[in-house]
């Protein structure tokens, strides 16, 4: 709080004040009496609710991992293998005889389809923040943010449901091949489900340039797209990365549409008309089925401990370059 | 007057193709969102009548309506917005009315920023860890709306400090000079100016937990359950989870209904994005600073 002009204590404000309690004789006794009254103590009992609400949410950030490393630790601890789980392509956690957890396959069923997805989304995104931001006016401008806002609202399941009913049999006609549920699929469906968050974040970043750059810019000749080149792009160069980092966290995440889209095949893919299986779909698709306590719910778990890690660090380094930027 | 140089002209020219490669750009997001909601109203709409949105599915999922499934996500959205309502204004109010400026606010803050990263499926681990087992809530309404609220709590938090911070730090000032203590500085200035902008988050914070799916599949709604939920110890149906099942769970489901299924619920949320955006002009339009 600093400096700033701070609001009155209800129990200093009545001690500053000291009540006269006068005798009738005339000798007035002055009592400098702790008068925390009523509104003293609803001011504290709210300020420690508001207290408890605010650290809530690391509370809960640690609850999470705390649980689901609590459920994965037993198999984290027993039958893991750290080289067969990153390495090895065999997801067969049903097997009776001999159970294998390779998420390798699944890793880069992930990989392929998020890395899609940023090649459709990041030029289209961070084009569309420009031209939101930069050349659009009035009612235009309003609209079109409206309309990229729509792309957010609507629900992972409807996507995977656009990918399974619409998209799949457009691929398979166009592209001629026998089935349409792949990282093509998967990959320009989370694109476009990325698209929003980065366009938002990327126009917000180009918007927090002042207007000074701009002018002296402008001043100096400068044509507008000579200004969004070589002024502006750069000045927000560090939230265009965040907006990326947060495009690729959203697109890595995401579950049902990617259980829906790709395929979900165990598979390394070597083209985008292969299909795949990513890591939240396997969670997904198998927690359901995985009996309580068993090596093949821990495993699913231990997957959950792997995509939480990797998308904390993403958002963390997105953090970084958010407030590594406002030095203007 | 000046003459436009060769040198300007050419300019000129590129400026026009850069703005019309741009617009293009943009166009080519926009078209996908438009197209498919062309595409779930033309082949949605002919489900929709009384019967589909007030019946039970019948014959295995594959004719009958939807009202079970519609009534769960009602009540999954309002339990979630019972918990994450209270504890998200609570935990803006902290930030924006007492947070110094000290390590724990930065971790909040960090907090909150990756709270908001998590995906989905690891907050339906987490509700299956601590509210179905650990708590012994079960598979329940109560265990699913509270893995919602959770992951619900950066948006509000994040909204509600938007517009507690959009009162002017004159009006909380003029306040503290009269007396007041913080709370009721609060309650008295604060509140009063930003329940517009704080509830415009909160009509936004219902669609996107109604067309949530991976964080409630395992923690409280069913497949198929043509009951209603009598407590919130009962599981249920729920609207995106339905859409899933009869897309991808059930052989033999006529094409149409699971548009209908997705239009539905595509238009819930439509509209109560709309209502959103609607009363966040009114109240612009009716701003007194």
């Amino acid at each position: 709080m600093g400096d700033r002009l701070e609001p009155a204590n209800a129990a200093e404000q009545t001690a500053r004040t000291p009540m006269s309690v006068g005798d009738m004789d005339g000798t007035k006794q002055i009592v400098d009496a702790d008068q925390r009254g009523f509104d003293w103590f609803l001011d504290k009992a709210f300020q420690v609710i508001f207290f408890i609400g605010g650290i809530s949410a690391i509370v809960f950030i640690f609850g999470i991992f705390t649980f689901i490393m609590r459920e994965g630790l037993d198999f984290i601890l027993g039958n893991f293998n750290a080289a067969e789980f990153f390495l090895s392509q065999r997801w067969m956690p049903t097997s009776r005889s001999n159970p294998t957890f390779g998420a390798l396959a699944l890793i880069l069923g992930t990989a392929s389809v998020t890395g899609l997805a940023m090649v459709v989304s990041v030029p289209f995104s961070l084009g569309a923040a420009i031209y939101i931001g930069e050349f659009a006016t009035g009612k235009t401008r309003e609209t079109l943010k409206v309309l990229v806002e729509l792309l957010a609202v609507i629900p992972s399941v409807v996507w995977g449901f656009i990918g399974l009913s619409i998209m799949n049999p457009l691929i398979i006609q166009v592209f001629d091949v026998s089935i349409g549920l792949n990282v093509l699929n998967a990959g320009i469906i989370l694109g476009l489900m990325a698209a929003p968050i980065m366009t938002t974040i990327a126009e917000d970043a180009m918007k927090a340039v002042p207007d000074t750059y701009r002018e002296a810019a402008e001043a100096m000749g400068a044509t507008r797209w000579q200004i969004i080149f070589k002024v502006v792009l750069p000045a927000s160069k560090n939230g265009l990365i965040a907006a990326i980092l947060l495009g690729i966290g959203r697109a890595f995440g995401e579950t049902m549409a990617v259980l829906m889209a790709t395929g979900h095949a165990i598979n390394i893919p070597t083209s985008i008309f292969d299909s795949v299986r990513a890591l939240t779909a396997t969670i997904a698709a198998e927690l359901g089925e995985a009996p309580v306590g068993s090596d093949h719910y821990g495993a699913l778990f231990a997957l959950g401990i792997v995509l939480f890690i990797i998308t904390f660090l993403i958002n963390l380094t997105a953090d970084l370059f958010i407030r590594g930027s406002r030095d203007y | 007057m000046f003459e436009a140089t060769d040198l300007n002209l050419r300019q000129k020219k590129i400026e026009w193709l850069i703005k019309a490669l741009l617009s293009l750009v943009t166009l080519f997001l926009i078209v996908p969102a438009l197209t498919i909601l062309a595409v779930l109203i033309y082949r949605g709409s002919p489900m929709i009548s009384v019967e589909f949105l007030f019946g039970d599915p019948t014959n295995g999922m594959t004719a009958g309506g939807i009202f079970p499934a519609l009534a769960g996500t009602i009540w999954l959205v309002a339990v979630s917005l019972l918990v994450a309502i209270p504890l998200g204004i609570s935990a803006a109010i902290y930030l924006s009315e007492y947070a110094p400026q000290n390590w724990l606010t930065r971790m909040i803050n960090l907090a909150i920023i990756n709270l908001a990263g998590v995906p989905s499926i690891v907050h339906a681990l987490f509700g299956v860890g601590a509210f179905v087992y650990f708590f012994r809530f079960g598979t329940s309404i109560l265990a699913a709306s509270l893995t919602l609220a959770i992951m619900s709590l950066p948006i509000v938090i994040v909204s509600t400090l938007e517009s507690l911070q959009a009162v002017p730090r004159a009006f909380r000032e003029a306040c503290w000079n009269m007396g007041a203590t913080r709370w009721q500085t609060i309650r008295l200035v604060v509140l009063p100016n930003s329940t517009s902008g704080i509830l415009t988050g909160i009509i936004l914070l219902v669609p996107r937990t109604a067309g949530e799916t991976a964080p409630i599949m395992f923690t409280g709604a069913a497949m198929f359950l043509p009951f209603l939920p009598q407590s919130v110890f009962d599981q249920t149906m729920a609207l995106s989870l339905h859409l899933y099942t009869v897309t991808t769970q059930i052989p033999d489901v006529p094409e149409a209904l699971p548009y209908g299924v997705a239009l539905v619920l595509f238009a819930l949320i439509l509209v109560m994005n709309a209502l959103s955006i609607g009363f966040r002009t009114y109240v612009r339009g009716k701003k007194k600073w």
